[in-house]
């Protein structure tokens, strides 16, 4: 699968999409590949306000638990609760209905800059 | 450690693995497929609605020859050899003279002077120093390691039977539930073996090393899903089948591990006799239960266990179970919170997480 080129890429294999101020965000297909089949998605209620790059949630594969780091920060405005009722989804297609969070972002431009477009990403994760 | 490390052991198997774009983890010192491109979850449906098979050459396959063969293992082995016809095989554990348990592990009785133990990879350097310098000493005891010359297939499912008699004209379906004896299986001269780990009927099947490839090759051709550890595991758990390493260690003793059945203590001499009567007359504090879930999370190895805000025991495993649809694990806790339906919490990374104690196995396959 190609990576989008419509959004942006924290090195910590999340993607962030901007739609005015609301960004949504999700794992990238290099992290679902690293980490098999997704049978377990923890992700915090809507409200909650979370920072840039801390972590956010878990996920976890039938073998392994890995943390979730939000690449943007601000108030959570929708969880996915398809995902964490189907987690398989986020296999299925992590760009797309394996979506995680929608978040209210103020200064999406500043925090958007900080992260990578999908070529620097793409060169990171074929290291 | 990186699967090209030069330190990890191969088995013959190990290009076929890499070859069909399995990923290799570290396992007991071994390069081992954790699962191939399907993934877990699909080699798991593979085994409970088909058939599936397993490179399992890592374990080690230790034979005794010799009139005193038998009584040696009998006073080794918590197996009860001697009471173990020819072409038979018993899963059993293997205690050192403390009661604590080394392995866990199948002996094969081949005939009345020949016997096969198969081991844990990761416990079989334990096994080896335990048995072989006191096989050594014992005139009548040859001992021989057939773990590089002789490889291992488990083929595992509701269809394994039948796939393997298409391939066996023996047929092997004629070798009952833990049963073995030599046969052709794709013109391969092996020994098949009514056993396996899954919780499922099959075979483990033992050709020479180097014809090992061509087997692999010829179930595949009959549909058999190649598939890794990661499911392995997962069938296991939800059999409710012990993890030596994970679910109990030297430091467990068989009748808190819930092996009193495999733990035979009355042969006169057997190295761990005394000392596992002594801990059976006295009782175990702690018990391994089985625990599904009722909150949302999974339970995993390490995880505290919580009853009204105390810490009353330890998770030895956990998965998600595609097959129950459960999150599900096993541990030790007091005995007195053993009884099935107690209420438990899984200290989850910080979140206390409400479980149910239930009996095991959690998964049963249907049997004629």
């Amino acid at each position: 699968m190609t990576t989008p080129d419509d959004r942006k890429y924290s090195d910590e294999h999340e993607w962030a999409l901007v739609d005015g101020n609301v960004v949504t965000v999700g794992v990238t297909q290099f992290a679902t590949d690293s980490l098999g089949d997704v049978v377990y998605v923890d992700l915090p209620e809507s409200g909650t306000e979370i920072t840039q790059f801390d972590k956010f949630g878990e996920i976890e594969s039938v073998k392994a638990v890995s943390d979730l780091f939000t690449p943007v920060g601000g108030t959570i405005l929708e969880v996915n609760t398809g995902v964490t009722d189907m987690p398989e989804k986020v296999n299925e297609d992590p760009y797309t209905v394996g979506w995680l969070l929608k978040v209210e972002v103020s200064d999406a431009e500043a925090q958007l800059g900080k992260l990578m477009d999908a070529a620097a990403y793409d060169s990171l994760t074929a290291e | 450690m990186s699967p090209d490390d030069p330190a990890l052991k191969k088995t013959p198997l190990h290009i076929t693995h890499v070859a069909a774009g399995a990923r290799m983890v570290e396992f007991g010192g071994w390069d081992m497929p954790v699962q191939y491109s399907d993934g877990i979850l699909a080699e798991v449906r593979a085994v409970r609605e088909n058939a599936g098979m397993f490179d399992v050459s890592h374990m080690a396959r230790l034979q005794f020859v010799g009139p005193e063969a038998v009584s040696f293992l009998d006073r080794m082995l918590a197996a009860d050899v001697a009471g173990l016809r020819q072409g038979r095989a018993r899963y059993h554990v293997i205690c050192n003279a403390q009661g604590g348990i080394i392995d866990d592990a199948i002996v094969y009785r081949i005939t009345d002077d020949q016997c096969l133990l198969v081991a844990n990879a990761g416990n079989a350097d334990a096994v080896r120093d335990f048995l072989i310098p006191a096989a050594q000493q014992n005139g009548g005891v040859f001992f021989s390691d057939l773990s590089e010359d002789v490889a291992m297939i488990a083929v595992q499912g509701p269809n394994a039977v039948e796939i393997v008699d298409r391939l066996c004209p023996l047929p092997a379906s004629s070798v009952r539930p833990f049963r073995v004896r030599r046969a052709e299986v794709a013109g391969i001269p092996s020994r098949i073996a009514r056993t396996g780990y899954t919780g499922e009927d099959g075979f483990e099947i033992m050709p020479p090393a180097d014809r090992v490839a061509d087997l692999w090759k010829a179930l595949a051709a009959e549909g058999v899903a190649p598939s890794g550890l990661g499911a392995r595991d997962v069938l296991r758990l939800e059999a409710g089948l012990m993890l030596h390493g994970n679910d109990m260690t030297v430091d467990n003793n068989p009748y808190e591990a819930g092996l009193e059945r495999f733990t035979h203590i009355e042969t006169p001499g057997y190295i761990a006799g005394d000392a596992l009567a002594a801990i059976r007359d006295a009782g175990t504090d702690r018990v391994i239960v089985g625990f599904r879930m009722v909150g949302r999370g999974i339970p995993r190895h390490g995880l505290s266990v919580i009853k009204d805000e105390n810490e009353v025991g330890i998770v030895t495993s956990g998965t998600h179970s595609p097959t129950l649809d459960a999150n599900i694990g096993m541990g030790y806790v007091d005995r007195g919170l053993s009884d099935e339906g107690t209420r438990l919490e899984i200290d989850v990374r910080g979140r206390l997480v409400e479980a149910e104690v239930v009996p095991l196995p959690f998964y049963s396959r249907l049997r004629n």
